[in-house]
C-alpha cells in the first residue's frame, strides 16, 4: 500500500524524524489558512505547494488543464491562492503517471526549507528497502540528492553507498555515523544526521515499510537534517497489525475495478489486452497470461480466484472482467486439486446462467480431479462455452477466438 | 534415498486442530504420510485425528520423535511457529502460510542461521515425494511416481507441470514448492542442488516467476556444476507489467534483471531447456530425455 507524502510525513514525526512541516489542504480556503500559519511559524513569506498523488516526478510534471507544475514555490498569499486553485482538481501528468495523469484531490502547503544561513545547503538521497538476496534491510544513500536515483546508479555508481542492517542487532551507531561521514557532514549537521538515520530506520521497521525513500534528504543552512519529500510504501501483509495505518488507504488512487475485485477477495490486476482470464493460483495465472500472448492475444487482466473457485467467485470474476469493453474472449483456467473440477464446472454454468447475455466466447479449461466429468457437464449444458482439458488445447481455442 | 521427505519421515502438524490443519492433515494421512502428532497451544493432552496434540513443538518432538513439521498457523503467528520448530530441533520445517509480514521473515531467516533447520516456504504448496510422503496441500494423485524432480515458486503451476510430466509418460521423484514470497527458506538454487545430488532423480523441472534473482543464481550454479542433469525451465510473468505485484508477494518486476525475459535468457545461456509456453513443459522434458 502506498501513502501520500503528507501521510508519510505525519507518521515519520511520530518517530522523531524531522520533516518539512506543512498542512494537507483540499480547498483554496484551507490553503490560505495553512499559508498564514506557516508564515507566522517560520517568519518567512515563502511556502511550497505540492500536489499529493501516488506518483513521482511531480515537480517536473504539469497539470493537463493549465500547464502549471505539480510543485510550486510561492512568496505571497496571492501566489498560494493561484497555485491551489490551479492544482486542486486538476489532472497531473508526470513521467510516472502515464499520459492519462492523476486527479489531484489534496495539496500539501509546506514550509520553504531553502532559506539562507551560515552554512551551505545540501541535498542528499537516502532510502531503506529489503535486499531480497541477502534477506536483510539495506540503507541506500548518496550525496547526489534531489535527482532520479536510477540515473545516479547508472551514470555514477561509485556515488551510491549501501549499509546492510543485521536483523538481530538492528542498526548500530557506527553504521549511522558511517552514513553521516560518507555524506560529508560534520559538527551539528553530523549529529543531526546520525539521529535522523537512526530514527528513520526505527520508523521503517516499526511501520513495516516495504520501502521508505527520502529524496531529497536535506541539510538546511542552519545544519538541520530534514525530510523534504518522502515516499513510503507499506508491506500489505503487515497491515493487520497496523489498523491505524491501514485506514490511510486512498482508494481514489487505485483502479476502481481492482478495488471492487478486492471486495470479493479476488486478486485482480487490470491490463490493456483483449483476452480476459480467470485462474486459480498466482503462478498459473501469470503463466496463463503468457500463454494468451503466445496464442496471438493480449491478456486483459491478471485474476487469481484462489483455492475455492465456486459459482459466487466465478460470477464476480465474470462481472469484473466484462466491465472492460476491450475484452473479446475469456479463458477460465482451473487446475482442480483439492477442489473438484465438476464442482467448478457447475459453478461456471450457474454463473453463466445468472448473468444471462454473455456475447463473447468463453473458454473453460478444467484439469485435475474429475476433469472428464467437468468437460461433459460443460459440453452438455447447451451454453456457448468451449471446453478443454489440456493447456495446449486451451491455447488453440484462444488462438481461434482472437483470429 | 529421496529428497527431503520419504516413507520414514515423521511429520508433526503446527496449527493441527484448526480448519486448514485438520483438512490437510487428513489428506496427508490418506496419502500415507506418517503424521505422528500435532501442536496447538492450550490443547495439549487431547487427541485429534487419532493423533496426540501437544502444547509445544518441543513436547511433541520429545514424545513422538517427529523430524519434519508442517505449519498451518495464521500469518500473524507463523514466524513464531517456524522459530519454535527450529528451536525444538526439527530438521525440516514446511511453512504453507501465505501473508507473513516481510520483516517477520527477515528475523526468521536470521534466526535459522544459528540452527540446523531447513525451511521450505512460506507461501508454498509443500513437498511431496511421489508415492511415499506428502507434506503439503497438493493433490497427491497428480504426482505419479518417477524420476523427474520439480522445483517451483508456484502451487498450481507445480501441479500443471507434474500432470504434463505424467502425460508425457514420465513421473515425479520429489516436487519442492519453494514459495512465492520475497524471503523464503530454501531458494531455487538450494532446491535444485538437492535434486542434482539425488540418485533417484534423472532430470529437473525448474519453474520460476518474475521478481528477485533466485533463478539466475540457480542457473549459474547449474552451469558451474557442469549441467549434470537436464533441466527444463519456465518463468511465469512474461506479460506482467513492471512495478505491479502479481498475486504472490515476491512476484514484482523491480528492475531490468528480474523480468521473465532476463531470467529466461540467463537460464538458456546456462544450458537450461527453457520453454516459452507453460503448455510445453511435459513435452519438452520428454524430448530432452529422448535425445
Amino acid at each position: 500500500m502506498n501513502l501520500h507524502e503528507y501521510q508519510a510525513k505525519e507518521l515519520l514525526k511520530k518517530y522523531n524524524v524531522p520533516v518539512q512541516e506543512g498542512f494537507a489542504c483540499s480547498t483554496v480556503q484551507e490553503a490560505e489558512e495553512a499559508y498564514r500559519q506557516i508564515k507566522t511559524q517560520s517568519g518567512s513569506k515563502f511556502a511550497v505547494v505540492k500536489a499529493q498523488i501516488h506518483a513521482g516526478g511531480r515537480g517536473k510534471g504539469a497539470i493537463k488543464e493549465n500547464g502549471i507544475n505539480g510543485v510550486k514555490v510561492g512568496k505571497s498569499l496571492e501566489d498560494i491562492q493561484e497555485f491551489a486553485q490551479k492544482i486542486l482538481g486538476g489532472t497531473l501528468v508526470t513521467v510516472q503517471t502515464g499520459p492519462a495523469g492523476k486527479v489531484v484531490n489534496k495539496i500539501l502547503v509546506a514550509q520553504d526549507m531553502y532559506y539562507d544561513g551560515a552554512s551551505e545547503r545540501k541535498e542528499f538521497y537516502l532510502s531503506i528497502l529489503l535486499d531480497r538476496s541477502k534477506g536483510q534491510n539495506v540503507i541506500m544513500y548518496s550525496t547526489e540528492g534531489g535527482m532520479n536515483i536510477e540515473d545516479v546508479a547508472h551514470d555514477t555508481p561509485e556515488k551510491i553507498f549501501k549499509e546492510w542492517v543485521h536483523p538481530g542487532g538492528g542498526l548500530q551507531g557506527f553504521q549511522a555515523r558511517k552514513i553521516a561521514f560518507n555524506l560529508g557532514l560534520s559538527g551539528e549537521a553530523f549529529k543531526n544526521c546520525v539521529k535522523f538515520v537512526t530514527n528513520l530506520y526505527n520508523a521503517y521497521v516499526g511501520l513495516d515499510c516495504a520501502m521508505l525513500e527520502i529524496n531529497p534528504l536535506f541539510k538546511a543552512s542552519d545544519d538541520k537534517i530534514i525530510a523534504v519529500d518522502c515516499k513510503m510504501s507499506l508491506d500489505d501483509n503487515s497491515l493487520m497489525r497496523h489498523p491505524d495505518v491501514a485506514a490511510l488507504r486512498d482508494i481514489t488512487e487505485e483502479d476502481p475495478t481492482e478495488v471492487e475485485a478486492g471486495k470479493y477477495n479476488l486478486n485482480f490486476v487490470k491490463l490493456d489486452g483483449n483476452v480476459g482470464c480467470m485462474v486459480n493460483g498466482a503462478g498459473l495465472a501469470m503463466a496463463t497470461m503468457d500463454m494468451i500472448k503466445l496464442s496471438g492475444g493480449e491478456p486483459a487482466n491478471f485474476l487469481d480466484v484462489g483455492g475455492t473457485a465456486n459459482a459466487q467467485t466465478v460470477e464476480a470474476g465474470f462481472k469484473i472482467i466484462m466491465k472492460d469493453p476491450a475484452v473479446k474472449a475469456i479463458l477460465i483456467n482451473i487446475f482442480g486439486g483439492i477442489v473438484r473440477c465438476d464442482r467448478v464446472a457447475a459453478g461456471v454454468i450457474d454463473a453463466y446462467k445468472n448473468l444471462g447475455n454473455i456475447n463473447i466466447p468463453i473458454i473453460v479449461r478444467l484439469q485435475g480431479t474429475n476433469a472428464e466429468e467437468a468437460k461433459k457437464l460443460i459440453d452438455e449444458s447447451g451454453l456457448k462455452v468451449q471446453s478443454a482439458i489440456l493447456l495446449s488445447e486451451a491455447a488453440d481455442l484462444v488462438k481461434k477466438a482472437v483470429a | 534415498m529421496s529428497v527431503l521427505v520419504n516413507k520414514s519421515s515423521k511429520i508433526l502438524v503446527q496449527g493441527f486442530t484448526g480448519t486448514e490443519g485438520t483438512f490437510h492433515a487428513t489428506q496427508m494421512i490418506e496419502y500415507g504420510t506418517n503424521v505422528v502428532g500435532g501442536v496447538t497451544p492450550n490443547k495439549g493432552g487431547t487427541t485429534h485425528l487419532d493423533r496426540p496434540v501437544f502444547n509445544t513443538v518441543a513436547d511433541c518432538v520429545k514424545a513422538t520423535g517427529a523430524d519434519v513439521s508442517i505449519i498451518f498457523v495464521p500469518p500473524a503467528f507463523a514466524a513464531d511457529a517456524i522459530m519454535e520448530a527450529a528451536d525444538a530441533g526439527v530438521g525440516l520445517v514446511v511453512c504453507i502460510t501465505e501473508g507473513i509480514p516481510v520483516q517477520d521473515m527477515v528475523r526468521v531467516k536470521s534466526f535459522l542461521q544459528s540452527t540446523k533447520t531447513r525451511l521450505i516456504g512460506p507461501n508454498c504448496p509443500g513437498v511431496i515425494t511421489a508415492g511415499e510422503c506428502k507434506v503439503g496441500i497438493m493433490p497427491g494423485f497428480v504426482f505419479k511416481t518417477g524420476r523427474i524432480g520439480i522445483v517451483s515458486k508456484s502451487g498450481t503451476l507445480t501441479y500443471e507441470a507434474a500432470d504434463q510430466v505424467a502425460k508425457a509418460g514420465l513421473g515425479i521423484s520429489t516436487a519442492i514448492g519453494i514459495g512465492g514470497d520475497p524471503i523464503i527458506g530454501t531458494p531455487t538454487k538450494e532446491a535444485v542442488e538437492l535434486l542434482m545430488n539425488d540418485p533417484e532423480t534423472d532430470a529437473i523441472v525448474m519453474i520460476g516467476e518474475i521478481g528477485g534473482g533466485m533463478e539466475a543464481e540457480a542457473a549459474n550454479w547449474i552451469k558451474a556444476d557442469g549441467n549434470r542433469k537436464p533441466v527444463v525451465g519456465f518463468i511465469a510473468g512474461q506479460t506482467a507489467p513492471p512495478g505491479r505485484r502479481m498475486g504472490h508477494a515476491g512476484a514484482i518486476v523491480g528492475g531490468a534483471d528480474d523480468t521473465a525475459e532476463a531470467k529466461m535468457k540467463i537460464m538458456s545461456e546456462c544450458g537450461i531447456h527453457v520453454v516459452n509456453s507453460p503448455a510445453d513443459i511435459g513435452k519438452k522434458m520428454a524430448e530432452v530425455l529422448n535425445k
